[in-house]
């Protein structure tokens, strides 16, 4: 999961320069606040994701970065320069946008030339570094056809040829898989990482799709209500989410309610009412007060079907009742009905191809998981 | 709506156009009468045509009444152009309420009353009327028709290919003509032929503002059918007919093809 | 810098200042001055009134303000029936361009997409040729002698010839010929956009076709009525050409009554009083007629 380059870190060596970095910014429309008081790092080289339900914030976050609206408040710097007053054409950062916006007169090459001829360059330089945006989205043989002419993956490759053609510090990608079919989509993101790989550029991708940014991104801004939820690693978003919104945005989840009991051997013991016994989680990190209102977070896939008893050293059992199942080919979807009217998801990867007297509706069932399987929000 | 049409539908259809198409017709028909008597056919003849081109004094109002049209339309379409992209990119400027109020009240304003203020503002700046002030009129009374055409299509024009030329390097002027404009130009082309078309069919406006040397032909064609119908004007009629209709076949092949452009270019 | 953007701005603000400039001052200024000159008395001179204002001289200009005119508009039967039957006339036209036009649209919308483009243009076309040719065309057909008569008589219909022409029947025939592509386009437009599924829905759901037509169609096409209806209705009340060639002494209408005290009677003042009574008649429907427009053409905030 995510694009794992194991020595890249930058926003852990505090020495670090961030290329981009938001202080305070705070966008209103009107009445409306779009972003909210928000400060952001993001260092040379990453693949970062924005990502959140629409009308979070992130588009604008985005539009703030190319120079198409301003901050009402704050200020942005790219490489240390204030962009407060810079107008989009003067940015030396280029954008795909959503609808790719190719221009519908122009064929491919001079769409990709379009931003060349804007500076200027010489004819020969420009056909020189059309030829080579060509080649590397592969396209070669399409550059005389007109945007009307190609399909929604050539499109795709075309305004990403010509967005990449100015080699801009900072390249920004709107929804860039956003129109592409399913298949399409998967084969798209690993090209976009090899590409930003290659290039060894900044991209900052905006999307709504977890799937999408748990692929590419080396760093994922998670966004809701024009705040910044949290920051960090694909691996991090999914396996430490900071809040419930976060758990149950990116991923499936389960939430049980409870309260903390108390602390035992460092392992957290709440009372839940949807478990018979007390639950074990050990999340050492959080700070708790007995007593105190929690939720426990538990991913469907880390949560384990047992017909007839629970083995006998397992520390968190729930009891239920087979309410539905669900085949998806890899894997099968269980939703278990507790006592507590409560319903519970675990999936169970499909290993063979043949089960015999297999899991049947309205059977009753344990549902055990690992104390390390679980996360604690706190409300 | 796309199910089969009834026999009403059909009905309303045949009879909507012939009754928008039979009066044109005729008058076309009538023009090649032998007759003098508009209405009693006397056998075929051009000899209408022969005497219209003759007609000296038709001939020069068609002259004024051309290059009228061609000035009026082309700073009308300038104006419109402008006024189209003042509503649609520049959001609420102050006194918009009074500018699009403006724009409309023109198009549906009694033309007798647009005419006589504006003679009356000839008038009262004491601008001689003739030419000049009919061009004015023109101009004035077009650029709305010519805002609303280019309106429309700015307004379906997405937004972001223009951000996306911003975007690459492209200053707001640059931007403009190489982008917008390429893309709403069908839009402009006809707002002007319309600018066009309107000021060569304009009376009311004309006769109000008209001066020495600046009769046009509306206004001769008019004060003549007013002693009587004569076939010297169903000749000078059909040969305005036949300029528009030939004008808006080029116009749609014209638009067809460019349309196609993209289509016809190779396909590997 | 400062200056660079300072032109920059300039520049930018040039757009809407333009038109904004011309139309303020070819469209809006010359109705101050109408204003200024229907309170003016008449003078043989040239220009044939006596000004009410001159710059700098406002005592004067109060104390010699008069509203003779107006009074004579109001004492004047003249006026007052011109313009009743000029409201009258144009409702008229309007309501038979709503019937005539509407069986057209509905067609028109109704038929298969690939023709529709064909059909708007065939609408629009006659548009494009000489209003004043389309009604002059008129003239021939409705004459006593004329190709209407000629066709009955010939048919065995009719044994005499029919007076229509220089009367009101000619007047609304010619307000509906000419006016047919504003009634129509409108109307198309609200009709095509209409999904044919809500008309499938209301079928379904048990709502006979006439019932479904009133229920549905026509409160979906209510934009498309009230547009055309304004674009036509208010061109209608002021209209010269129309009741000058095909109406008869008798057809009374307030467009042709300013045009006879201007070119005949050369009664400048009084000309522009009956403008800008016309204008106080027309002004509601104008201002409606801009919200509808403006509405459908602006972008929704």
């Amino acid at each position: 999961m995510g694009a794992v380059r194991r020595s890249f870190a930058p926003w852990a060596d505090p020495t670090e320069r961030p290329l981009i970095r938001f202080e305070n910014v705070t966008k209103r429309f009107g009445d409306a606040v779009a972003v909210d008081r928000l400060s952001l790092d993001i260092f040379e080289r990453e693949f970062f994701c924005l990502l959140g339900p629409s009308g979070c914030g992130k588009t604008t976050l985005m539009r703030m970065l190319a120079g198409f609206e301003q901050p009402s408040e704050g200020s942005i710097t790219l490489a240390d320069r204030d962009l407060a007053g810079v107008p989009p054409y003067r940015r030396p950062v280029n954008m795909m946008f959503q609808s790719y916006a190719l221009f519908p007169h122009m064929n491919v090459e001079r769409n990709i030339g379009f931003g060349l001829r804007q500076d200027g360059l010489p004819r020969a330089e420009i056909a020189a570094r059309v030829d080579e945006m060509l080649r590397l989205v592969q396209l070669e043989r399409l550059a005389k056809r007109y945007p009307s002419q190609l399909s929604g993956g050539q499109c795709q490759r075309v305004a990403l040829a010509r967005a990449l053609a100015k080699r801009p510090k900072l390249l920004l990608l709107d929804e860039p898989l956003g129109a592409l079919d399913k298949k399409l989509r998967e084969e798209t993101q690993f090209e976009l990482m090899d590409l930003q790989h290659a290039l060894g550029m900044t991209f900052v991708v905006v999307t709504h799709d977890q799937e999408e940014a748990m692929t590419m991104a080396d760093r994922i801004a998670v966004m809701d209500h024009g705040r910044i939820v949290q920051v960090a690693t694909p691996g991090e978003i999914y396996e430490q989410p900071k809040t419930r919104f976060i758990a149950e945005f990116v991923g499936d989840v389960n939430i049980l309610e409870g309260r903390v009991r108390g602390q035992q051997d460092g392992l957290w013991q709440v009372e839940s009412s949807s478990a018979h016994g007390p639950l074990t989680v050990d999340d050492a990190d959080e700070v708790l007060q007995n007593g105190q209102a929690i939720a426990i977070a538990v991913r469907p896939e880390k949560m384990v079907i047992h017909r007839g008893e629970p083995p006998p050293d397992a520390l968190n059992v729930l009891r239920g009742e087979v309410w539905d199942i669900g085949y998806l080919g890899d894997w099968t979807v269980y939703r278990i009905k507790l006592p507590s009217g409560a319903i519970v998801r675990v999936t169970r990867a499909n290993r063979s191809r043949f089960v015999d007297n297999p899991i049947d509706w309205d059977e009753q069932v344990h549902v055990t998981f690992a104390p390390d399987a679980a996360v604690i929000l706190a409300e | 709506m796309t199910r089969r049409l009834s026999l009403f539908n059909v009905t309303s259809l045949v009879l909507g156009f012939a009754f928008l198409y039979l009066p044109i017709l005729l008058l076309v028909v009538y023009s090649f009468n032998a007759s003098r008597l508009v209405t009693v056919w006397g056998g075929f003849s051009t000899q209408w045509y022969a005497a219209f081109f003759r007609n000296e004094a038709l001939m020069d109002a068609a002259w004024v009444t051309f290059r009228i049209a061609l000035l009026s339309a082309s700073f009308a379409t300038v104006l419109g152009t402008l006024a189209a992209l003042a509503l649609t990119r520049y959001g609420r400027f102050t006194g918009r309420t009074l500018f699009t109020g403006m724009v409309y009240a023109p198009m549906v304003m009694p033309e007798v009353i647009t005419g006589l203020s504006l003679l009356l503002f000839f008038v009262a700046i004491d601008l001689d009327r003739g030419f000049l002030t009919v061009m004015l009129a023109h101009t004035t009374l077009t650029m709305c028709f010519v805002t609303v055409i280019v309106q429309a299509r700015l307004m379906t024009l997405d937004r972001s290919l223009e951000e996306a030329a911003m975007d690459l390097g492209a200053p707001p002027l640059r931007t403009f003509f190489s982008v917008t404009l390429p893309l709403i130009a069908p839009s402009v082309v006809a707002g002007f032929l319309l600018a066009f078309t309107l000021s060569l069919d304009d009376l009311v406006i004309a006769s109000f503002n008209t001066g020495p040397g600046a009769t046009t032909l509306p206004i001769r064609i008019y004060s003549q059918v007013r002693l009587g119908l004569s076939p010297e004007i169903n000749a000078a009629s059909a040969i305005l007919i036949g300029i528009v209709t030939l004008g808006v076949i080029v116009a749609t092949l014209i638009s067809k093809r460019s349309s196609l452009t993209p289509q016809r270019s190779e396909i590997h | 810098m400062i200056a660079r953007s300072l032109s920059k701005r300039m520049a930018n603000a040039l757009v809407p200042a333009l038109p904004f400039l011309w139309l303020g001052i070819f469209f809006l200024a010359p109705f101050f001055i109408v204003l200024k000159i229907s309170l003016s008395d008449p003078a043989v001179a040239q220009p044939p009134y006596r000004p009410a204002f001159e710059w700098g001289d406002l005592a004067g200009f109060f104390s010699r303000l008069d509203l003779e005119n107006f009074t004579t508009l109001v004492s004047d039967d003249l006026y007052l029936s011109a313009t009743l039957s000029s409201i009258r006339i144009a409702g008229i036209a309007t309501i038979l361009l709503l019937l005539v036009g509407f069986p057209i649209a509905y067609a028109m919308a109704r038929a298969p997409a690939r023709h529709r483009g064909l059909l708007v243009a065939l609408i629009i076309l006659p548009f494009w040729t000489s209003f004043l040719i389309r009604i002059y065309a008129w003239i021939a057909i409705l004459k006593p002698e004329g190709l209407l008569n000629q066709g009955l008589m010939a048919l065995g219909a009719i044994s005499e010839p029919l007076h229509i022409l220089n009367s009101e029947v000619a007047v609304y025939i010619g307000l509906v010929y000419g006016y047919l592509p504003f009634m129509v386009l409108p109307l198309y437009a609200s009709l095509e956009k209409m999904d044919d599924t809500l008309i499938e829905a209301a079928l379904d759901l048990g709502s006979p076709p006439w019932r479904t037509f009133w229920t549905i169609t026509v409160p979906l096409a209510m934009p498309g009525v009230i547009a055309g209806s304004l674009l036509c209705f208010i061109p209608a009340v002021g209209e010269f050409v129309i009741p000058d060639l095909l109406g008869g002494s008798e057809t009374l209408m307030i467009g042709r009554q300013l045009w006879s005290e201007f070119f005949s009677n050369r009664d400048w003042p009084l000309a522009s009083a009956v403008a800008i009574l016309l204008l106080i008649i027309l002004v509601v429907p104008i201002v409606i007629y801009r919200d509808v427009e403006s509405r459908r053409l602006e972008p929704r905030p």
